[in-house]
């Protein structure tokens, strides 16, 4: 069978400052040859761009270079990397949204993207309307929505609201119908980007266990851009990464995650151990934003290495913009391939409701419970049962080293997640 | 048997995308497939319109009226301006029937990449199908408004003693005509605009200039008769001026046209859309880049 999506030497280049549609005037000056094209530092949100990711033209970069791969038919496959990365212009590629600079990519069959929840929902329209609407921008035909009406009503939850205009529905409900709409399309290709750091958790499971279905059963393919390792570990049978515009590994999940983690620092931090936002690109949402995440040692030092058997202070510190209640935060140790070592909630240490104002969050790990190996911080905050305050996203690494908490020399890793501190006893019962 | 494989194949169609090459890339099979989003969307787009007015559907049916009875105030009875011997209202509602469809389906449809940037930049459809809907969701506010001039029409016509200045031929069952004269025309003309708009932010305050000027070089509210021969050059070389004066011929049986200046009109509206179609094909394809 011929693999269902083929993509050869795919390249995107894009213009900096002219982000946005330029002026008449400009235009007229260039052609008139006025004033030559000034020349902006070649920087992307404040962040210097890679001497290979500059284009031919000045003032250009390879959003996506030289980017090959080939997907069978059935396969979940994660996307990986950092944020500009070109994961997103990859997908947009794929949804045709906009055009490649270069290379090719074939589709076999029907694609659909699903680059956000709700695209084109009309607020003014009821739940039932938004259906036909959303499933037509989408491309299905009216007889195909018709026939699957009653399914994605239930799949959705939102019987009783069907006939009342969807501006008047819950976050939580506006996302299940939406879900719903997308994942009873039937393409043959769908392609996901992160929607599903959206909504509750019993809805994200729901959604996930839809999206293997649709993979398994109808032997799909799905394309699944995320930040949630667990969700990629456990969906995913092939994993791509991508490193400044270009595909840098690809392969089994587990393999794949581990490159990613282990990869250099992730984003912002200057220091080892932290990371400090000032300003624009501070993870946010319309309730909060946060403002530093730190790794501390018993002295209040942030560093990435910490022995085995002393404390870590993982340090958050967030500014609460409109009054939340009931919000918590859920701080996760991934190990570098992903797995989940354990989580932890502030919940019981949060108070009932949180007015404006700048908060710190600190959860201490005790000495004698990590293993020796490197750990990943994946930091969320949601209000339970009602939605996420911030998604889940893998935030800093660090790496726990030392003679162990078994206190025994064994020269290969230990095995486990965890390495806690237990006692032993040890008698002889015969001599 | 070689056959046979092909159609059991799971693909039933491929995609390629790569960077397109030439000036003539029209998804004409896509944008059949897509016929039910066109539906949809002038679904949506009534509705949304109405849902929270309270007179709904009935403002189409007032607004040529108020528009009518201020050109009859202003311009016949201020300026005085003569309708060639037609009751004034029913000389200014039949010159707003075209006009109207054709002045919102240039508003409407003059902005298409701005209005929905971000659509475009989240699914992909063939976006010639959001102009299309434009044109065919303001046809529903095109037969509201022939309501009123029919009651007008009828009125005059048959209870007062101007009835004898209009006459009703055959002529009527042309009317579909000039009405897809100026479907095409405003279409082209939205492209173009919608183009423009997508790359030059600049060129949206000047398009609401250039729907005003228009309207006063088309004779709505004057009759053509009426236009000194020094200029009615710039009549003909508005194309939107032989639909709305064959709109008064088909309807009232008044109004001069002739056959050169139909060929002119009809042939500018052919290129403004052929080139129109070009125009926004070519902006579609990175427009969600630079919006």
């Amino acid at each position: 069978m011929k693999p269902v999506v083929e993509v050869e030497d795919l390249s995107k280049l894009y213009r900096l400052g002219s982000i946005g549609a330029s002026s008449l005037r400009e235009t007229v000056e260039r052609v008139f040859g006025k004033k030559k094209q000034p020349a902006i530092a070649p920087t992307t949100k404040g962040k210097t761009i890679a001497d290979d990711r500059l284009g031919p033209e000045p003032n250009s970069f390879w959003a996506l270079k030289d980017v090959s791969f080939k997907i069978e038919p059935g396969e979940v496959v994660g996307i990986l990397g950092r944020n500009g990365a070109g994961k997103s212009t990859l997908l947009k590629i794929l949804s045709r949204i906009t055009e490649p600079t270069g290379g090719r990519a074939i589709l076999r069959g029907r694609v659909v993207s699903l680059l956000e929840v709700g695209t084109g929902f009309h607020p003014e329209l009821t739940g039932r309307e938004n259906i036909f609407l959303n499933g037509a921008i989408m491309g299905m035909k009216r007889a195909e929505i018709a026939a699957k009406f009653d399914e994605i009503v239930e799949f959705a939850e939102v019987g009783k609201f069907l006939d009342t205009p969807v501006k008047r529905y819950s976050s939580g409900m506006y996302v299940r119908l939406a879900f719903a709409v997308a994942a009873h399309l039937e393409p043959e290709i769908l392609l996901i980007d992160e929607v599903l750091a959206v909504g509750d958790a019993g809805f994200q499971k729901k959604c996930l266990g839809k999206m293997d279905e649709v993979a398994t059963k109808h032997g799909r393919t799905v394309f699944f851009v995320s930040h949630n390792m667990g969700a990629v570990r456990s969906l995913c049978e092939h994993a791509i990464l991508f490193e400044g515009g270009r595909l840098v590994k690809t392969g089994n999940p587990g393999d794949v995650i581990s490159r990613y983690l282990s990869a250099s620092t992730p984003q912002d931090s200057e220091v080892e151990g932290q990371i400090v936002w000032n300003g624009k690109d501070a993870p946010k949402s319309e309730d909060m934003k946060l403002r530093s995440i730190r790794l501390l040692n018993g002295h209040g030092v942030p560093q990435s290495a910490f022995e085995s058997d002393k404390p870590i202070s993982v340090e958050v510190e967030y500014e609460v913009l409109q009054r939340m209640r009931g919000a918590r935060f859920c701080l996760m140790l991934l190990t570098q391939e992903g797995e989940v070592a354990f989580s932890a909630t502030d919940h019981m240490f949060q108070q009932e409701t949180q007015p404006p104002g700048v908060y710190k969050t600190t959860c201490f790990l005790p000495g004698g419970l990590l293993n020796r190996r490197q750990y990943v911080v994946n930091l969320q905050c949601d209000i339970p049962g009602e939605r996420y305050v911030l998604p889940a996203a893998e935030y800093l690494s660090f790496t726990v080293a030392g003679i162990g908490n078994q206190s025994s020399t064994f020269p290969e890793p230990w095995p486990g997640v965890v390495c806690p501190r237990v006692s032993w006893k040890v008698e002889e019962l015969q001599p | 048997m070689l056959v046979m494989a092909e159609v059991a194949a799971p693909q039933k169609f491929e995609i390629i995308i790569e960077p397109s090459r030439g000036w003539m890339n029209i998804p004409w099979r896509e944008i059949w497939e897509y016929r039910d989003l066109l539906y949809v969307l002038v679904q949506r787009d009534f509705i949304s319109r109405y849902k929270q007015t309270i007179l709904g559907p009935l403002w189409h049916l007032l607004q040529p009226v108020i528009t009518a009875a201020v050109f009859t105030v202003v311009f016949g009875g201020i300026a005085g301006i003569p309708t060639d011997g037609i009751p004034k209202l029913l000389f200014y509602l039949c010159g707003l029937l075209g006009w109207s469809y054709f002045s919102q389906n240039i508003t409407n449809g003059g902005s298409t990449f701005i209005n929905n940037a971000h659509l475009f930049g989240k699914v992909y459809f063939p976006r010639l199908i959001v102009p299309v809907s434009v044109i065919a969701s303001n046809l529903i506010a095109f037969g509201l408004q022939l309501i009123p001039f029919v009651f007008c029409l009828l009125f005059y016509k048959f209870f007062t003693h101007q009835g004898d200045s209009i006459m009703l031929t055959w002529r009527v069952l042309l009317t579909p005509l000039p009405l897809l004269h100026t479907a095409l025309l405003s279409f082209g003309v939205s492209l173009w605009m919608s183009a423009s708009t997508a790359k030059y932010r600049d060129l949206i305050h000047l398009n609401q200039y250039i729907i005003q000027i228009w309207m006063f070089a088309t004779p709505i509210f004057y009759p053509l008769s009426r236009v000194s021969p020094k200029l009615e050059w710039a009549i003909w070389a508005n194309p939107m001026s032989v639909p709305v004066e064959a709109f008064r011929i088909c309807l009232l049986g008044h109004g001069t046209l002739g056959p050169v200046e139909i060929i002119i009109s009809v042939v500018t509206t052919l290129v403004l859309t052929v080139t129109g179609v070009i125009a926004f094909q070519k902006v579609e394809r990175t427009v969600v880049d630079s919006v």
